[in-house]
């Protein structure tokens, strides 16, 4: 068996987050099944634990540094039916964005056999939602939704046998429909609201369950409305930032002057008299609470502070850093090796050699980091838009040594986060000054904190060396990439010999996840370099791409893409291009098509239309999955074509959407998205896979319009002269 | 110095004192309560602050508190009357045209403001108005086919 085969074999991980802060050990569910019913009122609950839920828990990656925590051995999933028929589904994911929300209520509700308006769901709340590793890497849907499924038939299950024990008849013969149940021989029907008064009953999901196909889906499978969404376009919806308890002060954190600065000196006397502010030092920790941001700002202007600061790299030295520092990484299938490079070398008719480099790049979330921490009768309460809410608890827990029983997280609906809030900074910041206060302290980061003191997508550089055969067929592959990250790495592409490998290299800016992780640069990469091989060999892109692909999923959406586009296309002014890319992670798959224009005065690069095709199993809400895939396009278009943190000694130059360009309105084209409806196949995350083609699509446009070949992203942040 | 204001929004007189170079974004937000307009950058480049002031979009973060005072200020939460929402408004509800939605106060709020002055907006029309407004979820197209619905709407209501 190949080490392909052994890979695919095994159970599905998500990516290690590489570049993680390394959470404490979660282990305890601390909520007590009768605290639970005391907390919701009576009714029916049922349990899912991760013994025999499947698709189960998310996994800890083994032999990578993110969680060192076992797998957490408690429950993963609830829900309960009270007694007014309320159905309330438990969970430990966030809301950022991405519409879980509500597709997870329209899986309960269309198994559950009730009105999708009598489901609401509680998310991201450490004391009321049961443990989750943290909302990312496109496992919400996978994960969650089987376990609702699975959740939500046992309820029904139960419900139906309280009925038939009720009317002393089988339970096989009765009918559910919108929470109600009606035995059809004698006319008699109860509704779930009846069923659960005064009981107070629970159960741990059965091993046996019978979940409803994808097919036969009534509720999930449609276009429903955000649930909320109301909430947002009058402006009552409060995200962390807008949340005003009585008593609270506003905190501000003094930042050091660069990455690594210490402190040589320091003196709050005058700040401490002349000030109302409380204010907190604690190591290299500055920062002040007071009735207004503008007074907490005062006191931190009053404080006298020196900093020691070190010598660090800048953008220009980047990519020779990173080259001249990587070392093995030390993942489980790196480096990936099969055949014989030397057989793939000895068959090529053409070879073809090339580097790759992508800068650092900012999540830039329009709500920046923010949180709202308040102390109460020894416990501890954080409201915080994070992606990994049980992971703040336990981070906050340790460092006010209190158990994590006395600690709660909670995440209102975030205003996004892109792989980019998986850290308790601002959660810690407030929760000190809180603490020094006595006061419930709110704390929101600056767009400038945001742009400087948060973590970046890492940079990175790829080599790849290749050959093909005079039938245009790869023969050998060699992708060596230095500090981007393994997501993605692997080649959809059939290829006999080949080698892979990630070098680690010493952290330079804080870098961790983003959307789609190294994906966005390891398909920027491969993609790229697959169309300059189809270049080589004369061969048309599509058609090279097909020739060496055997996957079905694949070629299923490369095909779709390229129909709708028109592919190959054809050029009705000068300099206009076509380019497209493809791809495959996390379970779903992605093809893009690109037309772009460059402006012949000023080289200006302007993305015309793009057609994407994606497939990720069976659609469980068309109109959220659109938004999400239109979305990733969008902000793809930033990370292509434009965006670039600027660093030197320590600072981030550029901290202001004023000098860091994300897409607005005129940078958006023509957008067509395809969406394959797969209902025979398990649902997979869509978050992530749907932005990893657009950066190549569109570098292969320029090229096709241009003649010039861009192996660098952002790919032309000053337009491109051909 | 602290100075005694008064503002007017959403047609409701308020007294601040504030010192006047506090930008009206800190007062509305702090001070009155109105969340509904949010910080996104502090620097006139995101657009998530926008209010009316006198009827015109601004941005409420680039404004001294005490260049508003005396002028009519409208924010998200004063558009909707009588419990109906403004045809915008509800033209972002119809299209689902958010993801996160933490951009779509300052969205509707510039919306309305180029309605106002260009009841009738072409597509570009509109790419020129919302330029100044980010949405990092990438929601343009539905903001866009948001606005043109919601001045068709406008303009059958005026009939």
């Amino acid at each position: 068996m190949s080490n392909h085969a052994a890979r695919s074999k095994e159970k599905f991980v998500p990516e290690p987050e590489r570049f993680e802060f390394r959470a404490a050990p979660i282990h305890k569910f601390e909520l007590a099944r009768r605290d639970f019913f005391h907390l919701l009122g009576a009714g029916i609950a049922i349990f899912a634990s991760s013994k025999n839920a499947s698709g189960a828990q998310e996994l800890a990656p083994q032999s990578k540094s993110f969680h060192k925590e076992d797998l957490p051995e408690d429950i993963s999933a609830w829900l309960h039916i009270g007694e007014d028929g309320v159905v309330t589904g438990f969970t430990g994911k966030a809301e950022i964005g991405q519409n879980i929300r509500t597709s997870l209520a329209q899986t309960i509700a269309d198994e559950l056999h009730v009105l999708f308006e009598s489901v609401r769901m509680v998310t991201a709340d450490t004391t009321l939602s049961p443990f989750d590793a943290g909302t990312f890497g496109s496992r919400s849907t996978p994960t969650m939704t089987p376990q609702f499924r699975r959740v939500a038939a046992a309820a029904r299950q139960l419900l139906v046998a309280e009925a038939a024990k009720q009317w002393n008849v089988a339970p096989t013969g009765l009918v559910v429909t919108d929470a109600k149940i009606t035995d059809p021989a004698s006319g008699r029907s109860a509704r779930y609201a009846e069923l659960a008064k005064g009981k107070t009953l629970s159960q741990v999901l059965p091993a046996e369950d019978h979940t409803t196909p994808a097919a036969q889906w009534t509720i999930a499978g449609k276009e429903i409305a955000k649930v909320n969404a109301r909430t947002f376009v009058t402006g009552a919806h409060q995200y962390t930032p807008d949340l005003r308890p009585p008593g609270m002060l506003y905190g501000k954190v003094l930042r050091p002057p660069s990455f690594g600065a210490t402190i040589a000196s320091y003196d709050d006397g005058a700040a401490k008299t002349h000030s109302g502010a409380v204010i907190v030092r604690d190591g290299d920790f500055i920062g002040a609470a007071a009735p207004t941001v503008a007074e907490a700002q005062e006191a931190l202007n009053a404080i006298k502070v020196t900093w020691k600061e070190v010598p660090q790299i800048s953008n220009r030295e980047l990519f020779s850093y990173l080259k001249k520092n990587g070392v093995p990484g030390s993942a489980k299938h790196n480096p990936i090796k099969e055949g014989s490079l030397e057989d793939g070398y000895s068959h090529a008719a053409h070879r073809l050699d090339a580097a790759y480099t992508v800068e650092y790049i900012a999540h830039a979330p329009l709500e920046p980091r923010a949180a709202l921490a308040q102390w109460g009768e020894g416990k501890l309460t954080v409201w915080t838009g994070t992606q990994r809410p049980f992971a703040v608890r336990d981070e906050l827990a340790a460092v006010v040594h209190l158990p994590e029983s006395s600690v709660r997280v909670i995440v209102p609906d975030m205003g996004s986060a892109y792989g980019g809030k998986h850290t308790s900074d601002a959660a810690l910041e407030a929760t000190r000054l809180a603490r020094a206060s006595g006061h419930p302290v709110k704390l929101v980061w600056t767009r400038e904190e945001e742009f400087t003191w948060a973590y970046f997508r890492p940079a990175g550089l790829i080599e790849v060396k290749s050959a093909i055969d005079v039938d245009g067929k790869l023969t050998a592959w060699e992708f060596d990439n230095y500090h981007a990250g393994m997501s993605g790495i692997d080649t959809p592409y059939v290829v006999a010999n080949q080698r892979i490998e990630y070098h680690a290299v010493p952290l330079l800016l804080r870098s961790g996840s983003y959307r789609g992780l190294a994906a966005t640069a390891n398909h920027f990469a491969r993609e790229t370099h697959i169309d300059a091989l189809a270049r080589v060999a004369q061969i048309d892109p599509l058609a090279f791409r097909l020739k060496n692909l055997s996957d079905i999923r694949m070629r299923a959406v490369l095909e779709a893409a390229a129909k709708s586009f028109g592919w190959p296309g054809r050029k009705s002014q000068k300099g206009r291009g076509f380019g497209l890319a493809i791809g495959n992670e996390k379970g779903s798959y992605v093809a893009t098509c690109a037309e772009i224009a460059v402006d012949q005065q000023s080289g200006a690069v302007k993305v015309v239309r793009i057609v994407e095709a994606f497939e990720c199993g069976a659609i469980i809400n068309p109109d959220g999955l659109r938004n999400q895939v239109v979305g990733a396009i969008i902000q793809g278009l930033g990370g292509a074509l434009f965006e670039v943190i600027q660093f030197e000694n320590g600072k981030i130059t550029n901290p202001h959407f004023a000098n860091y360009r994300v897409p607005r309105f005129r940078d958006v084209p023509e957008i067509e998205a395809i969406l394959i409806d797969r209902k025979d196949l398990a649902s997979a995350g869509a978050g992530e896979t749907p932005i990893m083609a657009i950066a190549p699509a569109i570098g292969n446009a320029i090229f096709d319009a241009t003649s010039v070949r861009l192996n660098t992203l952002p790919l032309a942040p000053k337009g491109v002269k051909a | 110095m602290p100075k005694l204001m008064e503002l007017e929004v959403n047609g409701k007189r308020y007294p601040v004192k504030y010192p006047p170079d506090t930008p009206l974004l800190y007062v509305l937000r702090d001070e009155l309560g109105l969340t509904g307009t949010k910080y996104g950058c502090g620097e006139g480049q995101c657009g998530a602050c926008t209010v009316l002031l006198g009827g015109a979009p601004r941005r409420s973060c680039q404004i001294p508190v005490a260049a508003a005072a005396g002028r009519s200020i409208t924010t998200i939460e004063g558009l909707e009357k009588n419990g109906q929402l403004h045809p915008v408004q509800q033209a972002f509800l119809d299209a689902g045209a958010f993801q996160c939605a933490y951009c779509t106060s300052g969205m509707i709020m510039s919306s309305v403001g180029l309605l106002k002055t260009n009841p009738n907006p072409s597509r570009a029309d509109i790419v020129q108005g919302l330029q100044g407004n980010i949405c990092r979820c990438g929601t343009h197209p539905r903001i866009i086919d948001a606005v043109l619905n919601a001045a068709k709407v406008s303009k059958e209501q005026a009939r």
